[in-house]
């Protein structure tokens, strides 16, 4: 019985891909995956933000800035990854800004929407 | 064990994108904003915490090192910057973001990129364009808000031609980029160089009341860059942050454009053509009154209901504390003080708002301006205080005046309108304000700060 579980897992094993899926395909139906991901994203978008009342609209500017820093993420990958020196050098810079966008965005958000006290 | 971690990281970014989201929704309401930007924070550490674990990073160390110095950095910068600065902060980050974007895309480049692949080297593309563009034109408008001494509205003949041909070369290095991939890393550079002057030439012939539309325009455009650099990586979480943010700056864009009546076109292409109103100086101050500190405060004893309309004067006078107290005087004295909020009013969208919510006054006073015109008649007293264009009645009345059609506070159906200014000179749009020579108006010409402490003094001592 273990022995052929042993062997099923295995074969399993090799069927299935040893790493990760590569990171970009070929195929156009992927690229309109991301296309409705990003339309619908936006749409999203729009339908929150026309709610956002105009005194708040100066944190939602900071806010919304601190979240474009999500390129950290990319610069993240391409620091990390050691492929060459020149993108490790890039993405290192980048990781610098990106940082610098999201945590000074965030936290002067914050400074803000701190002052927007209830008051008698 | 590779492919639990990738699909660990996926739920991870999923977790994070519906955190944004979350987030964002907060801030629909200053009782559950700050948890909602929180919920922002929480969402970009879920996000950078899962893509270290992913298994092309490699190197931690560096990534560790650029971090804590791109933390201490912003730390510093936001807790030290005034409010008053808060414009020029935004567009700084703005400015970083977008470089972040062309790094970012360029790194992509320099490593293993697929060059096959056309939609991908596309979005490389348009990531570098974007965010180059975004990078320039946010150091201007930083220049400008700063009002540092070498960043002067330029403007010269032939600079949309100039303007057109630098946004078509880059858009052919652009094209390039994708039809010539072996060298890749040349169109790509050389579009990134093109696109930082075209961002530069966009920005600096662009006045300084224009700038909330022009800030909000570059924080879009860097949500833009992000999610195009998600089309290249092929990660969501990066399309869908960018895009909320991208649709966040776009709406916000159309919102200032409304409120000055003037396309977007029109602000980042025309010139405000000034004094070209059937008004001149003369007709309109023919009538000009002035006024003291203590007679402002004997009428606004005797009010009932006083409203306040501040614009990008009372925050280059600081003069959001006396305000303050002088409301706080007020109200004490039983007299009702509202804030009528035009939304171009200051440098950003919002900025008045925040000036007065640091010097402790009520959210729920800051009226917005429909609101405030619904409930004009039964104003008693109108201060004006550093703001001129939004409360120009020319806007109503004359269709050739350059702010036609723009909608403006109507200052002018309050009892008794007070303007505070220094002299009579013109507002941005460089136009007379028959507003200061109407019958019900009263100028106190001083320093914006000075002028209401001495309004509380004598009201104290009254």
């Amino acid at each position: 019985m273990t022995n052929n579980w042993i062997l099923f897992t295995g074969t399993l094993a090799d069927a299935l891909p040893a790493e990760a899926p590569p990171v970009e395909t070929a195929s156009s139906s992927h690229f309109m995956l991301l296309v409705t991901v990003f339309a619908l994203a936006v749409f999203v978008g729009v339908e929150i933000i026309t709610k956002i009342p105009p005194t708040l609209h100066t944190p939602l500017m900071s806010g919304s800035n601190a979240i474009s820093g999500i390129t950290l993420v990319g610069a993240i990958l391409a620091a990390g990854s050691d492929i060459s020196t020149a993108s490790s050098v890039l993405g290192f810079l980048a990781v610098v800004l990106a940082t610098m966008n999201v945590v000074g965005g965030f936290m002067v958000t914050n400074r803000m929407l701190g002052m927007f006290k209830t008051k008698k | 064990m590779n492919i639990d971690r990738s699909v660990l990281i996926d739920l991870c970014y999923l977790v994070a994108a519906v955190l944004f989201i979350v987030g964002l929704k907060g801030l629909t309401r200053p009782r559950t904003a700050v948890r909602g930007n929180q919920l922002g924070a929480l969402a970009m550490l879920i996000a950078v915490v899962a893509t270290m674990l992913h298994q092309d990073v490699i190197s931690l160390s560096a990534i560790m090192v650029g971090i804590v110095i791109g933390s201490a950095v912003g730390i510093v910068l936001a807790a030290r910057i005034a409010m008053t600065a808060m414009p020029q902060l935004v567009a700084l980050f703005n400015g970083l973001g977008g470089a972040a974007s062309v790094l970012v895309a360029g790194g992509y480049l320099a490593g293993a990129p697929s060059l096959n692949n056309a939609s991908v080297l596309a979005a490389t593309a348009a990531s570098g364009l974007i965010g180059a563009v975004t990078l320039s034109g946010s150091l201007v408008a930083f220049g400008k808000l700063q009002e540092l001494d070498f960043v002067n509205d330029i403007s010269f003949s032939g600079q949309k031609a100039i303007n057109l041909g630098l946004a078509l070369t880059s858009v052919l290095l652009g094209y390039l980029l994708v039809a010539q991939p072996a060298n890749a890393q040349l169109w790509y550079w050389g579009m990134s160089f093109v696109a930082l002057a075209l961002g530069v030439l966009l920005v600096i012939s662009i006045g300084g009341a224009d700038m909330p539309v022009v800030i909000a325009l570059l924080n879009s455009y860097s949500g833009l860059a992000a999610s195009a650099t998600g089309f290249v990586l092929n990660n969501n979480l990066l399309i869908i942050a960018g895009s909320l943010v991208g649709a966040s700056g776009l709406i916000l864009t159309r919102i200032m454009c409304e409120a000055m009546n003037r396309s977007l076109w029109a602000v980042l292409f025309g010139t405000l053509q000034g004094g070209s109103s059937s008004m001149s100086d003369d007709e309109a101050y023919a009538n000009v009154r002035s006024t003291s500190a203590d007679e402002v405060a004997m009428m606004l004893e005797i009010a009932q209901r006083v409203l306040i309309v501040p614009g990008y004067g009372m925050a280059v006078a600081q003069a959001q504390h006396a305000v303050r107290d002088l409301t706080n005087l007020l109200l004490a004295r039983d007299v009702d003080v509202i804030f009528g909020i035009h939304p171009v009013a200051g440098r950003m969208p919002g900025h008045m708002n925040v000036l007065l919510a640091e010097a402790d006054i009520a959210y729920e006073r800051l009226l917005e301006m429909d609101d405030t015109n619904s409930m004009m008649d039964q104003v008693d007293v109108a201060i004006v205080l550093g703001a001129n264009d939004v409360v120009n009645p020319l806007a109503r009345t004359d269709p050739n005046s350059p702010i036609a059609g723009m909608p403006i506070i109507d200052v002018d159906k309050a009892r008794t309108v007070v303007v505070i200014k220094r002299s009579l000179s013109p507002g941005f749009a460089g136009i007379a304000n028959p507003l200061f020579g109407a019958d019900n108006t009263l100028m106190l010409f001083g320093d914006g700060k000075a002028a209401v402490v001495d309004i509380g003094k004598a009201l104290q001592e009254g």
